[in-house]
């Protein structure tokens, strides 16, 4: 039962007007649950435990349900994402060229796991299948910056470059 | 009926239309084996260990969900099934945690009885096996992902029987498991305990919180008295423990095998406090009916059924019987009345009560149920699975004893509390008594029309001029029928039971499981509560008032129903808990 790293939930009136919005549109059809969700994500950037619950109260089925749904499809994030979105490739090109050990040198680098984001919102880490540039394996995403060929050596350096035009130290 | 005829290996049966090849082949004498099915509860065809060939079929079939068709030749026992069912079971095995020597369903599992059956290589599949984080904080159910087969039996039960549906599975592929939303602990969760999760598991992934090795403990200390008592149901289910036939009665032999636990054990027979939540329970209704009070009254014997109200329909509180249950009366007249009368410490009196139900082990740690003075009125509840560990850890060869009585003062009691056990039993009981309240002369004894199988029955008496509106429910997904009936005012009722087990008590979540073999084919809910019904019909009294420790307390202590003592010590008050997490 170990909690992960999650910035407080915020909301605003007009995201709750929105979910009220999509659930009441959605609430006779049959298998709601799936749309209702996407929708939920699109408005919030996830799905946490305070959204569920309206999800959950707004059709009808138990939480359980809609938790069920929501950590069946990998699309679905249960935490924030970051204003910056690392992402690195465990493809198999990538993975035999050591992507593990460049995942784990960014866990290291920012002190979170991936799936999860940092307590200052700044970054958040998820790993993904192949971004179709094999020939530069191993991969990591941030935003839309491609950098290929990494060893971990190289991940510090990198963040920290993210980090500066924030103006800060992590 | 419309029927289908087809051929199970050669034997030709013909079955009504709808069948599925596992009931069909039951026709023919053939049991295939099953691990997700269970009768009325699941049928998703997921495990597939009841695979089967048939005749112009492609590929295997699974039994448990393929409808028996015309014409169908089907063969269970062919090289091909038994090579599937085997490399499925040696699939199950892969992850699975083989702790058979301290698993307290060893001998009683039905992956270990197939394994050996199918004489399966446990380690053929060697692989990475997760590790689950057991899950025991709360004082009723342990879930042990570890030996989870994924059968889904548990959230079927949860979800349709009961409506409750705190357990989902989480994840997919090799991270899937079961657990409540957000992988909260059970304890955190809207769960009532009822326990059907647990009577379902096939493995050991799910069992009561064991409390045995704290009544040892009480047993063996010098300054401890150590006082059980038996709940009405237990009587009509231990014996099935010592494999004894399903509904043999072994009250004698309990209450023998439970003094043998150890020097000065005493044991009581909670039917006493069956009749005595009936005289205050019936008293309620009458005051209640009479002064305007709030109706439908419901029955509060329950303890998942109390705790599913406070989590999903706090407005119905009012509604609940402020009667505390039969198990919580005792202890309070064990922790009180006894120890004053015979001068004894309730502190060093240790209370143990026998129950079929894993949410009576919630119960006793309701707050309420604490003294001013600090100490609990229960000190452990036990299931009926737990009294049988101990009397056969004890040695105590339970089917041999002699029949004993309960001991004095509380062993004598009525037939109306004996059938509290089964579902209507509670209902039927305090008709008896009511009516007899409004009507001297009231003659019928046996409310058959409140017995039964169905899921919700409904009747209307005339007595003494007063027509009464009752309503029965077992299960809580109907009992959140009859909610939402009367909460749309759809419904007029002045007394409702409801148990939050299918068939009440007898098929409590703290009884002996039955493996699916038997519950698939076997009305062993009939059985169970026809043990409890002959009872009935054959005891010395069968209204709650006539039993003469009934009549002893009342003369002695607590003068009258719903008086001041009465109210301290019998009744209770409820609290809204939320339907999300703590």
């Amino acid at each position: 039962m170990a909690e992960k790293t999650v910035p407080a939930f915020k909301d605003t009136p007009e995201q709750q007007q929105k979910l009220r919005e999509v659930i009441d549109k959605n609430k006779e059809l049959p298998g709601a649950l799936l749309p209702v969700l996407h929708e939920a994500q699109e408005i919030y950037g996830y799905l946490p435990i305070e959204v569920q619950q309206t999800v959950a109260d707004g059709l009808g089925v138990s939480l359980s349900e809609v938790y069920g749904v929501a950590t069946f499809y990998s699309r679905f994030s249960l935490t924030p994402k970051g204003k910056h979105r690392i992402s690195v490739c465990l493809g198999t090109a990538c993975y035999v060229k050591g992507a593990d050990k460049i995942l784990a040198e960014v866990e290291k680098k920012l002190g979170i796991k991936s799936g999860e984001c940092t307590a200052d919102g700044l970054f958040s880490i998820d790993s993904c299948r192949c971004v179709g540039a094999c020939g530069l394996a191993p991969v990591m995403m941030i935003d839309e910056d491609v950098y290929g060929k990494l060893t971990p050596d190289q991940v510090d350096k990198i963040i920290d470059k993210y980090i500066a035009e924030e103006g800060g130290s992590n | 009926m419309e029927t289908v005829h087809l051929k199970i290996n050669n034997i030709p049966v013909e079955v009504p239309k709808g069948y599925t090849i596992l009931q069909a082949a039951k026709e023919a004498n053939i049991e295939i084996p099953t691990l997700c099915y269970l009768k009325d509860i699941n049928c998703i065809g997921a495990c597939r260990v009841c695979m089967v060939e048939a005749k112009n079929r492609r590929g295997l079939l699974a039994a448990c969900v393929y409808p028996a068709e015309e014409g169908l030749e089907v063969f269970t026992n062919t090289p091909a099934v038994r090579k599937s069912r085997k490399t499925t079971l040696e699939l199950l095995l892969s992850t699975h945690h083989k702790k058979c020597l301290s698993c307290v369903r060893s001998n009683n599992c039905e992956l270990q009885r197939l394994a050996a059956e199918y004489g399966v290589d446990e380690d053929r599949f060697q692989s990475e096996k997760p590790i689950h984080e057991i899950d025991d904080l709360s004082p009723y159910i342990v879930r042990d992902n570890n030996k989870c087969i994924q059968c889904m039996r548990c959230v079927a039960a949860c979800k349709e029987v009961q409506s409750v549906s705190v357990i989902g599975a989480i994840k997919r592929g090799f991270s899937v498991h079961v657990g409540s939303a957000f992988d909260k602990s059970l304890d955190d969760s809207p769960c009532v305990g009822c326990g059907q999760c647990v009577v379902s598991c096939p493995v050991g992934a799910l069992t009561e919180k064991s409390q045995e090795d704290k009544v040892w403990d009480a047993i063996a200390d010098p300054d401890k008295k150590v006082i059980f008592y038996t709940a009405p149901s237990i009587k009509a289910t231990l014996g099935e423990s010592f494999d004894l036939p399903i509904g043999t009665n072994v009250e004698g032999k309990m209450a023998a095998a439970i003094r043998r636990l150890g020097e000065d054990v005493t044991v009581f027979n909670m039917d006493f406090t069956a009749d005595l939540t009936i005289i205050e329970e019936a008293n309620e209704l009458v005051e209640r009916i009479k002064n305007g009070g709030t109706l439908p009254m419901f029955t509060s014997c329950c303890p998942g059924w109390v705790k599913f109200v406070e989590h999903y329909y706090p407005e119905f509180i009012p509604n609940l019987s402020t009667c505390k249950s039969p198990q919580a009366m005792f202890g309070a007249v064990l922790k009180g009345y006894y120890c004053e009368k015979n001068n004894l410490d309730p502190n060093k009196v240790f209370v143990v009560s026998v129950i079929p139900c894993t949410a009576k082990k919630f119960e006793v740690t309701r707050p309420q149920l604490r003294s001013e003075e600090a100490y609990d009125d229960v000190d452990v509840a036990l299931t009926t699975r737990e009294l049988a560990r101990m009397i056969k850890r004890a040695g105590i060869q339970l089917t041999d004893l002699e029949d004993e009585d309960y001991d004095a003062p509380f062993n004598k009691a009525t037939g109306g509390g004996a059938i509290f056990g089964a579902t209507g039993g509670v209902l039927e009981a305090a008709l008896r008594t009511a009516a007899r309240t409004l009507d001297g002369d009231f003659k019928k004894i046996d409310f058959e029309e409140v017995r039964g199988p169905e899921a919700i029955r409904t009747v209307t008496y005339e007595v003494a001029g007063v027509k009464i509106n009752v309503a029965v429910a077992s299960g809580l997904a109907n009992a959140r029928k009859l909610l939402e009936k009367t909460k749309k005012g759809e419904a007029d009722y002045q007394m409702v039971e409801i148990m939050a087990c299918p068939g009440g008590c007898i098929n409590g979540g703290g009884q002996p499981i039955r493996s699916d073999s038997v519950s698939n084919y076997v009305d062993y809910k009939a059985l169970r509560s026809k043990a409890l019904y002959d009872y009935d019909a054959n005891a010395e009294y069968r209204c709650c008032e006539e039993s003469p420790v009934i009549k002893m307390i009342y003369d002695e202590y607590f003068e009258a129903p719903g008086k001041e003592k009465a109210h301290k010590y019998l009744h209770t008050s409820y609290v809204e808990r939320g339907k999300y997490y703590k």
